[in-house]
């Protein structure tokens, strides 16, 4: 079996299960956000219900329209804010305590490697980093599993990605990721699981898998894998709520394709308008001028994102053409960053700092695009209108990417910095 | 659910997503009438104005890619789509539109239709109907079914003494 398999087995009490069966699988965790919750809060209160499975193991995080952009997004985490009180659960994160939900739970070990997770949010497949099986469902679904614990799966085939060789300097899991999605499209990986493995990937830091396992939706994907090796659980000694188990795939496992990526070929890589699919080298893309720069997200707003771009625009101006956007995505990076001084050095070099938030992620808030004008976003979608204007643009991109451009005001890698 | 029904149609294309669907700037609501104002409009801003209860959808591959707002399916209902017709589904909106009890139907054929134009959809035998030539869908799995009879997971869960 696959990792995949092995741990929806584990939670469903098989032995074995192979791609098509059917189960109803044991959650380890349940989350939703300031725009799922209040449905889901309104099916759990429709049908009746009285108690949630387990108060501890839900988490509900108000993040994409927070702070409170307005008084119909205050009047939706005031929902959320009496509903986790009226039912006990802890994990509701105020303002001051708050993050970009797929930053915020790896960082505070809520959820683990081993764990079989369901969240409210497409990108809740983001914990697959940490070998966690994780997929995103709807606020109805997020209802059910908060009152049962418990959810039903179709078990997905699976595709093995190879990552051969090392990546060079400027190769991040975003290129990584950009560059396979590039390679099969929207729907190429639709109702599957796609497992990460090779020298690549072992190389690979915990946030960079965090990256890659973030947008396997944007594949189609139900969920991404990776083993959770030493990193991983190095990462978690301190942090993890639970005991991580760890699963590796058997060497008989079945994958029904296998893609091998020399790693070491890739340049760093944007996704232009309007599907994340639409990737190209940025020394491909000729003269692209931007009017505004994001970094930020549950893809790329880490600690290791904020020092990367920071590096790059260490000592530099941002360009006077360009809005440079940056958001730490959780309050505790905040804080790093700011003890590492780079936040200062956002500051000093023109960018804006925002605290914690999805914002101009999905056209929220912070940041919305008008018409005509071109972004370019560490963020993971740039659907048609995805930042504000149905005639604006989103270029996907690494956070190297992004802060070499805020600084140039046109797409560049961050080798054409060099000598300026 | 009614076992057939004929609908005007309106076509869109391939990998139409939820932002598509309900742009992020509408979601700090779920009202479903307020959702329906919306439906569609960065794909087609006209579509709330011209779209009538009854309407069906019949789209490319990948319907309901992106975000898993269920408000996307609720918005479509809400504007009186009575079928989404795509060759195929994004998963997530999938479970979606089953769970609040919006009909979908998957046909991996071309359907040559045209805006406004009629289609017969029959659920019972897998059927579309438009200009006398018929389009196999696929069969729902015998859960699927299960979930959709009981009236979408909710009712479901209440059924098996879950609640």
């Amino acid at each position: 079996m696959t990792i995949t398999e092995k741990i929806l087995a584990q939670h469903a009490g098989k032995n074995k299960v192979t791609p098509g069966d059917l189960i109803t699988a044991k959650l380890d965790f349940v989350l939703a956000n300031d725009i799922t919750a209040p449905p889901a809060i309104a099916e759990f209160e429709k049908i009746g219900a009285k108690k949630v499975f387990d108060p501890a193991r839900i988490a509900l995080v108000p993040d994409h329209f927070t702070p409170n952009k307005d008084i119909k997004s205050a009047e939706q985490v005031k929902l959320m804010r009496e509903f986790a009180a009226k039912y006990g659960i802890v994990n509701f994160f105020e303002i001051g305590k708050m993050g970009v939900e797929h930053a915020l739970l790896p960082e505070q070990g809520l959820v683990v490697p081993g764990d079989c997770i369901i969240g409210a949010d497409s990108h809740t497949c983001t914990y697959g980093g940490i070998g966690a099986f994780a997929t995103g469902v709807g606020s109805t679904d997020m209802a059910a599993a908060m009152i049962t614990g418990e959810t039903w799966f179709k078990v997905p085939p699976s595709i093995k990605v190879v990552y051969h060789g090392k990546p060079g300097k400027w190769i991040s899991g975003k290129d990584m990721i950009l560059h396979l999605i590039g390679q099969i499209g929207v729907d190429g990986a639709l109702y599957k699981s796609l497992e990460f493995c090779g020298e690549g990937i072992e190389n690979l830091s915990i946030e960079g898998r965090l990256t890659m396992a973030n947008m396997v939706i944007e594949a189609g994907s139900k969920n991404g894998i990776f083993v959770a090796d030493k990193k991983t659980l190095d990462y978690y000694k301190a942090r993890a709520k639970r005991e991580p188990r760890v699963y590796t795939s058997d060497t008989g496992a079945e994958y029904e394709r296998i893609i091998d990526i020399d790693t070491s070929a890739l340049e760093p890589t944007v996704a232009c308008p309007d599907l994340p699919s639409n990737t190209k080298p940025v020394s491909r893309l000729g003269e692209i001028k931007v009017d505004q720069v994001v970094l930020g997200s549950c893809t790329n707003g880490r600690i290791e994102d904020l020092r990367i771009a920071a590096a790059i625009i260490k000592n530099k101006q941002v360009s006077p053409d360009v809005r440079f956007i940056v958001i730490p995505a959780t309050q505790q990076i905040y804080l790093q960053a700011m003890h590492e001084g780079l936040i200062e050095t956002f500051i000093k070099a023109g960018a804006a700092v925002s605290t914690p938030t999805c914002g101009p992620c999905l056209g929220g808030h912070m940041g919305i695009l008008a018409e005509g004008e071109v972004a370019v976003a560490t963020t993971n979608r740039n659907f048609t209108g995805r930042m504000g204007h149905i005639k604006s643009q989103v270029y996907l991109a690494s956070p190297a990417v992004a802060a070499a451009t805020a600084v140039t005001g046109y797409i560049s890698s961050p080798e054409s910095l060099n000598g300026r | 659910m009614e076992k057939k029904i004929t609908a005007k149609v309106w076509t869109f294309g391939d990998d139409i997503n939820t932002d598509l669907i309900i742009p992020a700037r509408y979601l700090n609501t779920f009202d479903p009438k307020e959702l329906a104002k919306y439906c569609m409009v960065d794909a087609d801003a006209d579509f709330p104005q011209k779209v009538q209860p009854g309407d069906a959808i019949v789209a490319g591959k990948n319907f309901g890619c992106g975000s898993s707002r269920e408000h996307a399916p609720i918005a479509l209902k809400a504007a009186g789509i009575s079928c989404v017709v795509a060759k195929s589904f994004a998963r997530i909106f999938y479970r979606n539109a089953i769970n609040i009890g919006l009909a979908i139907v998957e046909c991996h054929e071309d359907i040559p239709v045209k805006d406004g134009e009629k289609i017969d959809i029959d659920f019972e035998n897998g059927e579309i109907t438009y200009s006398d030539r018929t389009f196999e869908s696929t069969q729902f799995p015998e859960f699927m079914k299960e979930l959709i009879q009981a009236g979408g997971l909710m009712p479901w869960i209440k059924a098996r003494g879950l609640v």
